[in-house]
């Protein structure tokens, strides 16, 4: 084994993809080892430099940037309300929270009021979204971990999430369904019927994956005791969302600043103690079933009325009335030429994303197009703590550990 | 907040934002995690204001979960050679959110333990998010092994 050394180097890094490193008395041998970028667990294009002691991992060193696209500064060039496609592109997973960020952002600025039936649909689909993520996050990790029906079972359900939003936006991923002054288009006709039959059916299907791993001693043995990292090193390191819930701390931006009228939803926060892989998979399962409780409220309390905010100067006009109406055909003319122009002034908004704090803070100059507009993504600031959570655990357990925090890499990238 | 890096507080749709002395800003830093129970520091970023001069607005976004509140730092830094303190001597978060402002806007961070790019690769010229980077163009090039 001596002078083992690859070539395929990439571009950002000099370091070698298996490099030994020399013996000394004081310091047993050591590897460096490079894990990614396309590496199938690491659920994007993370590139991950590992120094090993034999399996153990001595210090890990994550790069990441391969899938930066300049978000942020395409923000600059598109007005408002073409900036709400940019949103959905950030974190493909959970596309409607987004979405709202973004849409809360801007009204914050603009001072509207949202009527309840779209902020009740907000949370709805927002909800969709949380379980959508969960549930890929259930199915891919489970996968890593050696558990394949799981993977089956969790896509079954994602599909009829994705129908949902289909049937509401025209996409399935690509929603841009929450703008700013309401939604894109009207809930359509009979989603009731759809919401209702999927919703009735989903507890359902939480018992069959709880039955397939709760029990299951490969799935214990792989998640309980892995991937421990103190709670005072998460609130250091910037880690948020069911990572914390999973270490004890009872902390969600539904309940602490509510927003789109969570307030008026009956849920509880799932909170774990044990702060392993095995705590974040129950705080999650445990999530789906409130998000289908908050969803279950919203199909039986949905409110009638308005579903865009009663501002002719952003909202885009009913095309039947444009046919009709002078005013409407002259607002129509403004907002897809010009675009809406948003009082200038600074805002940062925040919400609980099913990863953790999607913030965005917008900066408005006066004019049509945004003049700055950063992302605080969940999966930036959860990354930023997997060294010290992969710091003197088995290479193996890496695996396990990495999943459960649930990144996205195109969140982290921007 | 009566603190002497604090030069001016301002409150909008109910969001505090404070303006802080870019000299102090490490102090002001340990003073609201330790004093304050700002234990989080939710994100760094920065606002081109080209041609302005002071250029840059360097945003601290501070969360205390026990006060259910946030707050905003902002600090005016020079178009000439930006520099500022580097906050991950109190927050470890800091560290990658000041890789990421100096790589988008070319704002150095002294005593920053490891200050190189994160998004961009690594032998990229310029700092994408100034306002005077263009938008469009061609320049790519894999350097040679």
């Amino acid at each position: 084994m001596s002078n083992i050394k690859h070539s395929f180097d990439d571009h950002t890094s000099t370091i070698p993809a298996i490099q030994e490193i020399p013996a000394t008395p004081a310091a047993p041998r050591r590897m460096t080892l490079n894990m990614g970028p396309q590496h199938p667990s690491t659920h994007g294009v993370l590139r991950i430099v590992l120094e090993l002691e034999g399996e153990t991992i001595v210090s890990a060193a994550p790069d990441i940037g391969f899938l930066h696209t300049g978000i942020e500064k395409e923000f600059e060039q598109k007005n408002w309300q073409q900036a709400v496609t940019l949103t959905d592109r950030v974190d493909y997973l959970a596309n409607l929270s987004n979405n709202l960020v973004y849409a809360l952002a801007v009204e914050k600025l603009l001072q509207i009021e949202i009527p309840a039936r779209a902020q009740w649909t907000r949370v709805m689909m927002t909800e969709f979204s949380r379980l959508n993520s969960h549930l890929v996050w259930l199915g891919t990790h489970a996968l890593d971990i050696g558990a394949m029906t799981m993977f089956f079972y969790c896509f079954r359900e994602r599909e009829d999430i994705l129908r949902i939003f289909e049937m509401f936006s025209g996409q399935r991923m690509m929603t841009s369904y929450i703008r700013p002054g309401g939604l894109a288009l009207e809930p359509p006709r009979g989603w009731q019927q759809v919401v209702g039959k999927f919703i009735r059916a989903f507890p359902g299907k939480v018992d069959e994956y709880e039955e397939l791993l709760n029990a299951n001693p490969i799935w214990i043995q792989r998640t309980q005791g892995v991937g421990f990292i103190s709670l005072e090193d998460m609130l250091d390191l910037g880690i948020t969302g069911p990572m914390l819930r999973g270490a004890g701390l009872n902390w969600d931006i539904r309940k602490s600043e509510p927003y789109s009228s969570y307030d008026k939803f009956d849920f509880k926060v799932p909170v774990e103690t044990s702060n392993d892989v095995w705590s974040r998979y129950r705080v999650r399962i445990q999530e789906m079933r409130e998000s289908a409780k908050i969803i279950t409220q919203a199909l039986e309390g949905m409110p009638e009325g308005a579903w865009q905010a009663d501002a002719p100067h952003v909202v885009l006009p009913d095309r039947e009335k444009m046919k009709t109406q002078m005013e409407s055909l002259i607002y129509h003319f403004k907002i897809v030429t010009e675009g809406y122009r948003v009082p200038a002034g600074e805002a940062y908004q925040c919400i609980e994303a099913p990863r953790g704090e999607i913030g965005y803070y917008v900066v408005s100059d006066g004019t049509s197009k945004p003049y700055r507009v950063h992302m605080r993504t969940p999966s930036f600031g959860n990354l930023q703590g997997l060294p010290k959570m992969l710091e003197g655990i088995m290479i193996a357990d890496s695996i396990a550990a990495l999943g459960s925090m649930d990144f996205v890499l195109g969140d982290t990238d921007r | 907040m009566n603190h002497p890096a604090v030069l001016e507080t301002k409150e909008a749709f109910g969001e505090t934002t404070l303006i802080v002395d870019p000299a102090r800003i490490v102090d002001l830093c340990r003073h609201l995690k330790d004093s304050e129970k700002y234990v989080r520091l939710s994100g760094i970023t920065a606002v081109d204001m080209h041609p302005a001069e002071p250029r840059f607005e360097v945003i601290y976004h501070l969360h205390s979960i026990e006060k259910n509140h946030r707050l905003r730092l902002k600090c005016l830094v020079s178009g000439v050679n930006p520099e500022i303190d580097s906050a991950t001597g109190v927050w470890r978060a800091a560290n990658w959110y000041e890789r990421e402002v100096f790589d988008m806007f070319g704002i150095g961070f002294r005593n920053h333990p490891n200050l190189v790019r994160i998004l961009m690769p690594i032998d990229w010229e310029g700092h994408p998010l100034r306002k005077d980077y263009p938008v469009h163009g061609y320049k790519y090039s894999y350097p040679s092994e």
